[in-house]
């Protein structure tokens, strides 16, 4: 796997240094290999946009994007992202600072609460449309479902993703 | 953009360059000038979307910082012996392995009542228990060490009590039962019982709830100099942390500063629970010298605090012809767990509650918090109140059916009075209903008759699909149980270019209440958002706050804002008229603009001029509720300032072969007074009835029934809703109802009561598997009812079907 050099031991275990590329620039990190790619971001890299919520892939709240698509970073190592594009909230915006129409929405339509499930929930939706499981209110709740939100911000999560979308059916009452 | 001070500008919302999006209603509002009653975007929306709002996991960590871990009791009861911290001293990384023995002040984290041990002292309460705190280099290297603690200690394990049944069979209680009792003359409940035309008995089993605020628990200390800590905590209560650190420092208040900029969601979970963690981290801090952070795993966090009280309930009901409740008793018993923590005044709120929307005239209600081996349960948003009004909605669902009534007819026969019948059981006076008026209202907007009968159809043509509909009022009662904690301070400072900071003693846990203090000190300066910002709450700014909890966090927080705002203001207008003429009185404030004399001038261009005439332009505010009083013992007096009302229709469908149920359609209509941001309320109100639909449906906790192991640890194995669980028609509206009283711009709270409205949930649930016996079925139906407690709800029905 490119971007991937194995260290020897330290005292406090094996180390390893990988390549990650985000948000478009080149990191070179020293991590132990278990590391996952949810810990590197926040703890090598300061990228604390990505939240840890479970730790085991139930949440959502660590939602990044892997070469456009989606992935659950505390279940991914990161040695596993080397040699990907890896994108956080951080990222999303334009080069100018604009905000993604997605982050647009979401503050246009109220979707968050505590805001601590957004980042996840915004990088979950801007793949959701990508992928083109945004065609209705119902496969929008099914294709967010992965992403919990305990204020329940939920109606509003997925007007901001329909107005994304583009959808315009309106779901009979 | 407009840089000049003009209605547009003032148009953006906290991010200065987002513009609102505003009915034209509220647009109109906004020009005019107005501040309040205006759906402006949260104030930290643009960072939460970017990623760029910092909770405290989030904040670069200092230099030299330590992790902490907590080593959980392997047994749920039991003695400790002893510890042999050896082994995990020897361990990679680890630096101190600290037991109750080096925690140098009180070894307690108790609320209210000191039984709360944050470390075992000796006796092993319950199976997750704290029992040692390890400090290592990094957090995976604690979490390895806590995760041996096991061989390490030398335990004399006992049998653990692990249901409230069971507890309250034993007479073990945490507190001292409580009765509720109001009689128009001694014996008249019995009698009331004995002479009833219809009598109807029963028990009911309902579930806790787990928090599961996403961001979990999670507690930063900092040692600073002269023997004192700044301690980064996700709580709703600081200034209880700042008194539980001290306690078990053996320090002084003054020497522990606590500041809470954020939490990604409270959901009362924060509210004493986080103390245990507030005070570990701080306790190895000033013991090693060095910064501390102690971040829990999701799975410890459910392992170690408590949650919501699970409740069992035996009644005893007696009516009349028309189902109109003549008397009634009923003992509620809460699994309090092992310590008190905030149990007696959750149960005092439940035994408040359980009249919900009803006139009760011969009434007691007993309270008993039966101790367990089990997590300290705790504040969940309602504290008791959807426990105690849950029980009434059972009932009146089950004295329906035994008359052969429509659920609706029953309900409105025992509606609260406005003139008469309109007398609490805790003998307050209810002088603000609206009930009655709500109700119709959502049953013409829900078409709720048409849909019953539309149900009724349904079911006649379908055996296994069955429909249930049920519509549900809420009546909640808005102040602290406890008066004094009804109080609250502010802080505003104008600078000398006219920007504001507010900060006040409230916590901001996702209910938008530094948006809503915002615009409370937007409108009494006649400024736009973006003059204003919030900042962190900090227990060296504002003293002796009380938690941010009861709903009350805008109506206390707000109207002290509003106080310190207003004495500036005051202050500019005595200013203003003084130097350009004229009577402060008939100076305006609005957008941006002061207009004095005839004579217009930016806000900005006076508080310069103020500033050089040595006018002082920052000031505290202060709050107390009014009218409140309570007496603890006799359980009665005015324990609420006010109360919110609403109303919930839901509609669902079961599959009767294997359980599953599915909301199709949900109306609400929710009394927010006069609200000071519809679009928050609305989220809080269909935030809070998902949530609470989650409590009632899917969300079901499991203990091990003989070694007290919580089965249920993790979102993997414990269901919140998702996007997916919420109804493809959920239409929110508000009751437009002004607060009588005079609360910060007659807004009412909005943070607990919507968790009343998915009753509504259950009840239809209840509805639809009625549909499967014949008439008069009345199903046995617990909390929550999962796919499983609806098929034994069906089976309890094919059980007695002739």
């Amino acid at each position: 796997m490119s971007g991937i050099e194995t260290m020897g031991s330290e005292a406090t275990g094996p180390r390893m240094r990988v390549t990650l590329t985000v948000n478009g620039a080149d990191h070179d990190i020293q991590l132990d290999p278990r590391t996952t790619l949810l810990d590197a971001l926040r703890e090598h890299l300061g990228l604390t946009g990505t939240k840890v919520g479970c730790n085991h892939g139930t949440c959502g709240a660590c939602t990044v994007h892997i070469d456009g698509r989606r992935q659950l970073s505390c279940l991914m190592l990161a040695a596993a992202a080397a040699g990907s594009a890896i994108t956080t909230i951080e990222g999303l915006a334009g080069a100018d600072g604009a905000p993604h129409p997605m982050q647009a929405a979401f503050v246009a339509h109220d979707a968050l609460q505590c805001g601590y499930c957004t980042p996840g929930q915004i990088m979950s939706a801007v793949a959701c449309v990508a992928e083109g499981h945004a065609g209705s209110d119902d496969e929008i709740r099914e294709y967010m479902s992965g992403n919990l939100c305990r204020c329940a911000a939920y109606p509003n999560i997925v007007a901001a993703v329909r107005e994304v979308a583009g959808s315009t059916m309106a779901e009979a009452a | 953009m407009n840089q000049d001070f003009s209605p547009d500008r003032a148009a953006c919302g906290f991010a200065r360059d987002i513009p609102l999006v505003l009915d034209a209603g509220e647009a109109a509002a906004l020009r005019a000038g107005a501040r309040v009653g205006i759906s402006a975007a949260h104030e930290s929306a643009h960072l939460h979307v970017a990623g760029a709002a910092p909770y405290v996991d989030d904040v670069p960590e200092a230099a030299g910082t330590l992790h902490a871990a907590l080593a959980p009791s392997p047994v749920a009861s039991g003695v400790l012996r002893s510890i042999d911290r050896a082994a995990l001293l020897a361990m990679p990384g680890v630096v101190a392995v600290l037991t109750a023995a080096d925690i140098p002040g009180a070894n307690d984290c108790g609320p209210v009542i000191h039984d709360d041990p944050i470390l075992a002292d000796g006796t092993l309460r319950y199976r997750g228990q704290p029992v040692a705190l390890i400090v290592a280099t990094a957090r995976d290297l604690a979490r390895l060490a806590a995760a041996r603690i096991g061989p390490c200690l030398d335990i004399e394990p006992a049998t653990p009590v692990l249901t409230a049944r069971e507890a309250y069979a034993r007479g073990d209680a945490l507190l001292p039962p409580a009765s509720l009792i109001r009689e128009s003359a001694p014996g008249a409940l019995t009698a009331a019982l004995a002479a009833a035309p219809h009598r109807l008995g029963g028990q009911f089993s309902l579930g806790g709830q787990e928090q599961f605020y996403l961001e979990g628990q999670i507690a930063y200390a900092l040692p600073t100099e002269n023997q004192g800590l700044r301690v980064l905590c996700s709580t709703q209560h600081p200034s209880e942390m700042q008194h539980l650190i001290a306690h078990a420092l053996g320090w002084r208040s003054h020497q522990v500063l606590v500041e809470c900029r954020r939490m990604g969601g409270g959901f009362g979970g924060k509210e004493s629970q986080s103390g245990l963690f507030a005070c570990c981290a701080s306790i190895a801090a000033a013991r090693l010298g060095r910064p501390v952070k102690l971040r829990l795993d999701r799975d410890d966090d459910f392992i170690m605090t408590g949650r919501r009280h699970p409740f069992e309930y035996d009644y005893d009901v007696a009516f009349d012809d028309d189902g109109r409740i003549t008397g009634i008793e009923a003992t509620l018993i809460a699994n309090g767990g092992h310590s008190a923590d905030l149990s007696g005044a959750v149960m005092t709120r439940a035994l408040c509650h359980l009249d919900n929307a009803y006139y009760l005239p011969e009434v007691a209600i007993n309270g008993f918090v039966a101790r367990t081996n089990t997590q300290s349960n705790t504040a969940f948003r309602g504290f008791g109140g959807p426990q105690g009004a849950l029980l009434i909605e059972i009932v009146m669902d089950r004295i329906a059916r035994h008359l052969g009534r429509d659920p609706l007819a029953v309900r409105r026969a025992n509606f609260y009075g406005v003139a008469s019948r309109n007398v609490t059981p805790y003998r307050q006076t209810i002088e603000d209903n609206v009930v009655a008026a709500l109700v119709d209202e959502l049953v013409a907007q829900a078409d709720y008759q048409g849909r019953v009968a539309a149900v009724a159809a349904f079911n006649r043509s379908n055996s296994v699909l069955k429909k249930g509909i049920a519509l549900t009022p809420v009546k909640f009662g808005i102040s602290f149980n406890v008066p004094h904690l009804n109080q609250a301070g502010a802080l505003v400072h104008v600078y000398a270019d006219g920007s504001v900071l507010v900060n006040h003693g409230g916590t901001e846990m996702g209910q938008g209440l530094n948006t809503k203090v915002a615009q409370v000190v937007a409108d009494a300066l006649g400024i736009g958002f973006a003059a204003v910002r919030c900042s962190a709450t900090d227990t060296s700014k504002i003293a002796n706050t009380s938690a941010t909890a009861a709903s009350t966090g805008a109506d206390l927080n707000g109207m002290a804002a509003r106080d310190a705002a207003m004495t500036i203001r005051n202050r500019l207008a005595d200013f203003a008229a003084a130097r350009h003429g004229g009577e402060a009185a008939d100076v305006q404030f609005a957008n941006d603009v002061v207009r004095v004399s005839g004579i217009a001038l930016a806000f900005a261009t006076l508080v310069r001029q103020a500033y050089e005439a040595r006018v002082q332009l920052w000031s505290d505010g202060f709050y107390a509720t009014p009218k409140v009083h309570w007496n603890p013992k006799g359980l009665h007096g005015r324990p609420f300032y006010y109360f919110a009302y609403g109303a919930a229709a839901s509609e669902v469908i079961i599959d009767t072969l294997t359980g599953e149920v599915s909301l199709l359609r949900a109306d609400i209509l929710h009394d927010a007074g006069r609200s000071l941001n519809p679009a928050i309320d609305i989220g809080q109100i269909e935030g809070g009835f998902i949530q609470s639909m989650g409590w009632l449906t899917t969300e079901e906790l499991v203990w091990h029934a003989t070694d007290g192991r919580l089965l249920t640890h993790a979102p993997s194995t414990y269901k919140i809703p998702t996007a997916n669980d919420c109804p493809a028609a959920l239409h929110t509206r508000l009751f437009d109802n002004p607060n009588t009283e005079p609360t910060i711009h007659r807004s009412k709270a909005v943070g607990e009561p919507p968790m009343l409205l998915a009753f509504s949930v259950l009840l239809a649930i209840r509805d639809a598997i009625a549909a499967t016996g014949g008439p008069g079925a009345d199903p046995d139906l617990r909390a929550p009812a999962t796919p499983e407690a609806v098929l034994d709800a069906i089976a309890s029905l094919d059980a007695i079907r002739p």
